[in-house]
């Protein structure tokens, strides 16, 4: 009798698939199920019953919503991803001399992250001296910022700046472009991590400002940024700092899209056009060495933006559908134990950023668990980046995992993990509101204690931690580079100096200005600080001044 | 007295805010059964000596991942001065091995480094505790 062929044909593949069902139960070591860092249970294996969704409306291709394959038509055989790497450390003389090395080396655009007393708020001479350039550039005036960028074309070099509202590196950037005649018109570049809420409730490096007054200097800077400096990417949404306080990969896109949300709204309600702000909106991401996980945590992403952009926003303009992000391998995976053991773990990492379809990466050194990283891991990270763009041929094809069946039923489940835990966020009244209610604290924490305790139950293997582990010497650990003492006293005297030479009526004039602006919702805060930075105001002077009329922020921190 | 559980102060001195490590800790502490003060970072050093003196505290845990362990010396001298001499302190985090050395000549009790099981650290605290109460008898 003659069957149809399809029919046969699954007939065929049916008795394939239970004699494989059979087989494999009876070779598998446990029927324990395996589940992912977000907690969604996988497969030994899967077929063609795992993903019969329609091509058109989940995948599409290439440059074309929902982006699930991309964002952009050529991808990576377009245009590479930007080799990003962060680099700060020392005086600016320092960090001139290190990011000319890594410009030479290959690194195709700037990043700039500063001393942890400009995170927080403070010049050189309010803290520590102990403290000061360990783990970042001590930066505080737009001489400094000058200092940095010596030898770098501000109109052809993409600036990433690791920036602490109120943006005061920014400030420094466009009034050192002001400085070398260079419109701001063609400055581009990113305010990197300039997501408040993040800061608040992961990371509490940035944070110094209450919410409300940090939630108005963000707002405030966005729509200085798209009218005056239009190349410049204002909003840098991260879910880097919440994967690394613990979140579960689905959990921090999950925060991460009701963060974006949440500034979409706040620039909606100020009478902003989405179309305008939205296409400067980009991501930041933390890339765990779950290797499928994270590919399928950025394709689902992809294809969730597209749909808020174009049904909440009713955006129209494509740029504002793509997600375009930048993903840093993750810290956290590093292990102090065999340290070079990292080298393995960052490739992983990376060629999960590069299939998962980044835009631009940092390389973690292997050292970073040891200490800041040295110039010879920094090294290493840059060429780790080369080699998979080079040699490994992962950049041939586009999307290559798209259309397997495990990788687009996993693309579906995390979607739908994603998209449960921002209905609870939009159920406790959007992100601000989960944010100052702890909620989101809460989860993050239970989420960093629930790893914690699979990786001492042994559950988790951590190579070198909880299992094969070797004995070591302390001789193969490198030494931390440390700033040289002199140059930093040479560094602060200098900016003494330069406090009492400047234009003491024209620091003052700008002081108040900022103050007003502070107080009158009808200024533009940040083009306040602008004004600031180009007479001659420090970092530490302008952040003292918002602190005092917009309040101290403590973070809600739980245990 | 000494069926008492240790009583930890966990907290972070200096200007990094990265806290995973110090909740993860203090909430096993916590778990454990210890009496745990927890704080915010960036805790001034004369506050945590305040803090440790009011609280009665056997233990402190210091925090460090991004180099504020330079200044627990510091905080060394400082308890020593407000004579405190008799809690301990043990730091936790990213402390390379040249100034895990120098922390320990200081007074530190201890240094845990990544990968320390947690564990680990309570048994260390609670062999901290005894050994101060012995002396305190």
């Amino acid at each position: 009798m003659n069957q149809p062929l399809d029919a046969g044909r699954l007939s065929e593949r049916d008795t394939g698939l239970e004699r494989w069902r059979r087989e494999y139960a009876a070779g598998a070591d446990s029927d324990k199920p395996a589940r992912n860092r977000s907690g969604i249970e996988v497969k030994p294996l899967y077929t063609p019953q795992d993903w019969q969704g329609d091509y058109a409306a989940a995948l599409g291709y290439p440059g074309q919503p929902p982006y699930t394959r991309g964002i952009y038509a050529s991808m990576h055989r377009g245009r590479t991803w930007t080799q990003r790497q962060l680099i700060g450390l020392g005086t600016p003389l320092d960090y001139n001399a290190r990011l000319l090395d890594l410009l030479a080396q290959g690194a195709s655009a700037v990043s700039l992250i500063p001393c942890n007393s400009v995170f927080r708020g403070y010049d050189m001479d309010e803290v520590h001296a102990e403290l000061l350039g360990t783990c970042g550039v001590v930066a505080n005036t737009v001489e400094h910022m000058d200092q940095c960028l010596a030898g770098v074309d501000l109109a052809r070099t993409s600036c990433a700046m690791n920036d602490p509202s109120p943006f005061t590196l920014l400030a420094f950037l466009l009034a050192t472009a002001k400085r070398r005649g260079v419109a701001w018109r063609a400055i581009s570049g990113t305010s990197n991590q300039s997501d408040y809420l993040s800061h608040f409730v992961a990371n509490h490096m940035f944070f110094r400002i209450a919410l409300p007054g940090a939630r108005r200097i963000l707002t405030d800077h966005i729509e200085f940024c798209n009218r005056q400096v239009p190349n410049w990417n204002p909003m840098s949404v991260v879910g880097q700092h919440m994967q690394q306080a613990g979140a579960t990969p689905a959990e921090a896109m999950a925060f991460t899209l009701a963060s974006a949300i949440q500034y979409a709204e706040d620039c909606r309600a100020r009478g902003m056009e989405p179309d305008a702000f939205l296409p400067r909106f980009t991501f930041f991401f933390d890339i765990s060495v779950s290797l499928f996980e994270e590919i399928a945590k950025f394709r689902a992403g992809r294809r969730i933006w597209a749909r808020i952009t174009r049904e909440r926003f009713g955006a129209r303009d494509p740029r504002a559908w793509r997600f375009k992000f930048h993903g840093q391998t993750s810290g956290v995976d590093l292990t102090r134990q065999q340290p070079l053991n990292n080298i393995a773990r960052v490739t992983v990492q990376a060629i999960a950023g590069i299939l998962g379809g980044l835009q631009s990466l940092h390389t973690d050194a292997y050292d970073e668990a040891l200490s800041c990283p040295t110039e010879f891991g920094a090294r290493i990270a840059v060429s780790t980046q080369n080699i998979l763009r080079e040699e490994a041929h992962l950049t041939d094809v586009i999307d290559p995992l798209g259309g397997s069946y495990y990788i687009e039923s996993l693309t579906d489940e995390m979607e739908q993990e994603i998209l449960g835990v921002m209905a609870q966020v939009e159920a406790a009244g959007g992100m601000y509101a989960a944010v100052e209610q702890g909620l989101v604290q809460k989860m993050i924490g239970a989420s960093a204690r629930g790893f914690q305790e699979k990786i001492e139950s042994g559950e988790q293997t951590l190579v070198g931690v909880n299992a094969y582990q070797v004995e070591e010497g302390k001789s193969e650990r490198q030494a931390l580079p440390t700033p040289d003492p002199a140059k930093m006293q040479a560094h602060i005297a200098a900016f003494k100096a330069y406090k009492e030479q400047r234009s003491q009526a024209a620091v003052q004039t700008a002081q108040e200005r900022l103050a007003a602006a502070a107080g009158d919702p009808q200024q533009n805060i940040f083009g306040r600080v602008v004004e600031a930075a180009q007479a001659g105001c420090t970092h530490g002077e302008i952040c003292a001044t918002l602190r005092r009329e917009l309040g101290f922020g403590q973070p809600l921190v739980t245990v | 007295m000494t069926t008492q559980p240790p009583k930890v102060l966990v907290t972070k001195i200096g200007l990094d805010g990265h806290d995973r490590g110090s909740r993860v800790v203090a909430s096993f502490l916590r778990d454990a059964g210890m009496e745990v003060v927890y704080t915010p970072p960036w805790q001034d050093i004369a506050a945590v000596v305040k803090l440790a003196l009011e609280e009665d505290v056997d233990v402190i845990g210091i925090s460090s991942l991004a180099t504020d362990h330079l200044i627990v010396p510091k905080l060394m001298r400082s308890l020593y001065a407000a004579g405190l001499q008799d809690i301990a302190v043990i730091v936790g985090g990213i402390v390379p091995d040249a100034d895990e050395a120098l922390l320990l000549e200081a007074g530190v009790a201890k240094v845990f480094h990544p990968g320390s099981a947690l564990e680990e650290i309570a048994a260390e605290i609670v062999r901290l505790t005894r050994a101060r109460r012995e002396l305190n008898v």
